[in-house]
């Protein structure tokens, strides 16, 4: 596409966009959301960016190496989370059991590892709804 | 049966979505259908947060108003328009 208004346009709005998302991602235990939500508002900033800019910009912004790298190890960071319960003898994916400091509730670092776990599970949602898209783009 | 005002927003709301999903089903160009599959994600996602799911109508607002709606015209791009 060659319009210019909505490509400064974009250039303005996508990152507010994509911290959004992150926002969504750590607030997933005190507020409405989740990692599936904020991921996919994460992943969309991307696919609004390789709508707008081309395809080819869009894949110098996220090569093929990126995406498959956080696709997996997002899953990997949920289990190496989960498995900080083992380690101090808790079951897996304990959180107040295996001695994890939960704060004041309502604080955004009630959750203990829940904002962590969700990161991992953002930017996994993220990275997959990137890659069907250019999937999909790329096809023709 | 005494309803309030909500019952009769979601009843209101409701109303559009029959409208909205006939709509689809008739229209024969495939890209006005997914524009009015837009606004038909729009108002479900009204609905979710009438019903206390704020959960739901974000999730309903970014997948289904933004990545279906991308995703069902990316693929236009590569096969015919006219249903």
């Amino acid at each position: 596409m060659k319009d210019f208004i909505l490509k400064r346009m974009a250039s303005i709005i996508l990152p507010f966009i994509c911290i959004y998302g992150f926002y969504v991602i750590f607030h997933g235990h005190v507020s409405p959301g989740g990692s599936f939500a904020g991921g996919i508002i994460v992943g969309l900033s991307f696919i609004a960016f390789s709508t707008i800019y081309g395809i080819e910009k869009g894949r110098k912004k996220l090569p093929e190496k990126v995406l498959v790298w956080t696709e997996s190890y997002g899953t990997l960071w949920y289990g190496i989370m989960g498995m900080v319960g083992i380690v101090k003898g808790a079951p897996f994916l304990a959180n107040k059991l295996a001695g994890v400091d939960l704060g004041i509730p309502g604080a955004l670092n009630s959750g203990g590892l829940i904002s962590f776990i969700g990161f991992g599970v953002g930017i996994r949602v993220a990275s997959t709804m990137v890659t069907l898209f250019f999937t999909m783009m790329e096809e023709e | 049966m005494n309803f309030v005002v909500t019952d009769y927003w979601i009843m209101f709301l409701l109303l559009i979505l029959i409208i909205t999903s006939l709509a689809m089903y008739f229209i024969k160009d495939l890209l006005h259908a997914v524009i009015v599959y837009g606004a038909y994600t729009l108002i479900m996602a009204l609905i979710w947060l009438q019903m206390n799911t704020p959960d739901l109508a974000i999730t309903e607002a970014a997948a289904g108003i933004c990545m279906t709606v991308l995703m069902m015209i990316v693929v236009f791009r590569t096969s015919r328009r006219e249903e």
